[in-house]
């Protein structure tokens, strides 16, 4: 995973703008950039995205509210996103994501204060063959039960 | 011109093509409510109340939006569009906080309208959520309630496309839909300007004016208090609808009259202030010229087009004309002279300022409009706190004498009060800038080419051998136009421009009493309240030039020596400040 920048180094931000600026349509695929490589959108950089596009900032924070894509807040190092789909969740998803929030003591939607896990109830993730299934970042765990969740946890 | 025949509930109609139902049907006096609509400046079609049937259509469609084709047949009244509309307002209504007696807009609200219209005596549905809200009161000049907001976009539109800001958008999506400042932050922090457009084109409750007419009634009631009035040009052409008179009635008389009645010391007219205010920014403007100074000068009588100099153009502040507005000169006379020579402490003299207009609220507050500590004016209300506060004291309006302001501060010329329109400002400057110049009675004072609602006006008045090249823009986005164009170096030739904040001018300031959106399909109110003001200016004031009236001469030779003097410079001019337009620390 690479490492992202920090809000204070604006200088990254300003070349995606300078990129995309001329095309039509141009404020998503500047909104998504800009999250790859920060992480989130907070108002920092949405104030400089609106000024160097000379639209109000109520535009760009009305798109990025838009869409579940975006996120105003900064999201931890690990994304560990727990299948609720229809298999797993009849399988017990809900079991393993009560057991992920007791063990990092944050609860879904949120980040430990350390920064290094964020919790997310997901979609489908296609593999209910294995289900439960969870992912942390790229990892997949299937057939989970409570009782795994700490030795998983303990590999990050 | 291409003519469309259709048919609406049986009778034929004959339109330009381009025409929507909605239009056809008003010209024939069919009426189909409205709340999102806002002509030619939110037609969206979102709110659905205004769905009509069409023969052969396969689902009702939105008559704002829907252009007429030849040979339509559109239905209005049947069971259907009966049934739809009256579901549809009950949806909004189960989410809209329904506390009509105690609503500000009671009875000015588009949505109470349409209920009462459409018969709703029952809501069968529950609201979807139980959301708590804040309101929003931190702005000296705009409340949002958000309770009462109805998510028909009309503020969204006109604080975007017609101010040119933005301070409103709508945020996320489906339930959680609202329309708020970015980062749901106070209006107060965000790039607002304080014009109050947003108020008068809502429909609803949502966005009102920060209410100040208990800090009037207080100082009314105070005994150890001299409490004066002055009141706006545009006032007179605006109050009266706030009694059930026409659009575009000029109650000057009456205006005087029921500030006379509420108990003020003694009651001014900021019209007064006009005059002196074109004295001195008149005589800024011709030392400028002489001089090599920075031009084009611009006006500085709109507090939200000085607020956003600073917050958009801060590079540009040195074209501002030093001047206070109109509002500030009246009470930096009223505290100075007016206490002198009454024999009165300043600090014993309360002074209210009737405005139409909410950004006012914001200019009585700036630090800079003060003297020795005490601001300026105490308070600043507009022309709908005034209403209220008429009917509050049990004042028949209507029934009235036509009186006088008082003498001296009361005392205007028609120049002063053609401040009110756009392109006002500019005509009363010419009057008395051609006289000065030439030294000679103009033979025409009626300057037809900056009147009008025209966004950006351009015109070459001519002063003896002199040609000043003038410009007037009203409008938020309009004013962005001509200050992009000076700030890329496009109006190097121009001496002087007027720019107002509110479309129309002041006459259309967010202060002035509400019109619904269906009035204003049929009736361009900007033009109606001017010409009450160009009314009063040519068929009523004996003078029409500032440097004509008696008592702006008199102040001169008793107070202030002569304009742009030293005594002058300290009371009725100011300086601006740079501020952010994001306020987020």
């Amino acid at each position: 995973m690479v490492d992202l920048i920090s809000i204070e180094n604006l200088e990254p931000l300003k070349e995606i703008i300078a990129q995309h600026k001329e095309e039509p349509g141009c404020i998503m695929p500047i909104l998504q950039e800009t999250q790859g490589a920060y992480g989130y959108l907070p108002i920092e950089l949405q104030k400089v995205i609106a000024d160097e596009l000379n639209v109000p900032l109520s535009e760009v924070y009305g798109i990025v509210t838009f869409y579940s894509q975006f996120t105003l807040v900064q999201k931890g190092k690990y994304k560990i996103g727990v299948c609720m789909g229809t298999a797993c969740y009849v399988r017990g998803a809900q079991n393993v994501v009560d057991r992920v929030e007791r063990e990092l003591g944050v609860v879904v939607g949120q980040t430990t204060e350390d920064k290094k896990f964020t919790i997310e109830a997901t979609r489908c993730l296609g593999a209910c063959g294995l289900a439960p299934v969870m992912m942390i970042n790229e990892d997949v765990y299937g057939a989970l039960t409570p009782d795994k969740i700490p030795d998983i946890l303990a590999k990050y | 011109m291409n003519m469309l025949n259709i048919k609406i509930n049986g009778q034929d109609v004959s339109v330009p093509a381009g025409t929507t139902i909605l239009e056809a049907a008003k010209s024939i006096n069919v009426h189909i409510p409205t709340l999102c609509y806002l002509k030619g400046i939110n037609e969206v079609g979102a709110c659905r109340m205004c769905l009509v049937e069409i023969k052969g259509g396969k689902s009702l469609v939105a008559s704002c939006v829907y252009p007429c084709s030849d040979g339509m047949e559109v239905f209005t009244n049947t069971p259907t569009v009966r049934d739809t509309r009256k579901a549809i307002l009950e949806l909004i209504l189960s989410n809209h906080n329904r506390e009509c007696t105690t609503c500000d807009r009671s009875g000015v609200c588009e949505l109470q309208q349409v209920s009462e219209d459409l018969g709703v005596r029952e809501i069968r549905y529950m609201p979807n959520k139980e959301e708590v809200y804040t309101i929003d009161a931190l702005s000296p000049s705009v409340v949002r309630d958000p309770s009462k907001c109805i998510l028909c976009g009309r503020c969204v539109s006109v604080c975007k496309d017609v101010q040119g800001l933005g301070a409103l958008g709508a945020t996320n999506r489906g339930f959680e839909k609202s329309v708020e400042p970015p980062f749901n932050m106070a209006l107060n922090d965000v790039n607002c300007i304080n014009c109050g457009q947003c108020i008068i084109n809502c429909p609803v409750g949502a966005l009102k004016e920060k209410d100040d007419t208990d800090r009037v009634w207080e100082a009314l009631a105070d005994p150890t208090k001299h409490v004066l009035v002055h009141s706006a040009p545009s006032v007179r052409a605006g109050l009266g609808e706030a009694f059930g008179l026409p659009i575009g009635s000029l109650v000057s008389g009456k205006l005087a009259a029921s500030l006379r009645r509420l108990g003020f010391d003694r009651v001014f007219d900021t019209n007064f202030a006009a005059d002196l205010c074109i004295m001195e920014e008149g005589t800024e403007l011709i030392g400028r010229v002489t001089s090599g100074g920075k031009l084009p000068m611009i006006t500085s009588c709109s507090p939200g087009w000085i607020k956003y100099c600073e917050m958009y153009y801060p590079d540009l502040l040195d074209h501002l004309s030093s001047c206070k507005s109109p509002q500030g000169m009246m009470g930096a006379v009223l505290k100075s002279h007016y206490a002198q020579s009454q024999g009165l402490d300043p600090k014993d003299v309360f002074v209210v300022s009737i405005m139409p207009c909410t950004a006012k609220k914001f200019e009585v507050l700036r630090p800079e409009l003060s003297q020795n500590g005490l601001p300026d004016n105490d308070v600043s209300i507009t022309s709908r706190e005034l209403a209220r506060m008429i009917k509050e004291a049990g004042i028949d309006f209507l029934s009235l004498p036509d009186e006088e302001f008082d003498e001296y501060y009361g005392d205007y010329t028609g120049a002063g009060t053609i401040f009110g329109a756009t392109g006002g400002v500019m005509e009363a400057a010419a009057r008395t800038a051609v006289e000065v110049i030439t030294g000679k009675e103009a033979e025409n004072i009626d300057y037809e080419a900056v009147r009008g609602v025209e966004g950006v006006k351009a015109a070459d008045i001519k002063a003896g051998d002199l040609t000043l090249k003038v410009m007037v823009a009203h409008g938020g986005a309009n004013i962005r136009k001509v200050m992009d164009d000076l700030r890329a170096g496009k109006l190097d030739d121009v001496h002087f421009i007027e720019l107002m904040a509110c479309p129309g001018g002041c006459v259309n300031g967010g202060g002035q009493p509400i019109v619904s959106a269906q009035d204003k399909m049929d009736k361009d109110i900007r033009v109606e309240r001017a010409k009450a003001l160009y009314h009063e200016d040519k068929d009523v004031l004996r003078l029409r030039k500032s440097h004509e009236n008696p008592s702006i001469k008199k102040l001169y030779d008793e107070f202030l020596e002569k304009p742009n003097s030293h005594k002058a410079h300290e009371l009725l001019h100011t300086t601006y400040t740079a501020r952010p337009k994001i306020n987020n620390k």
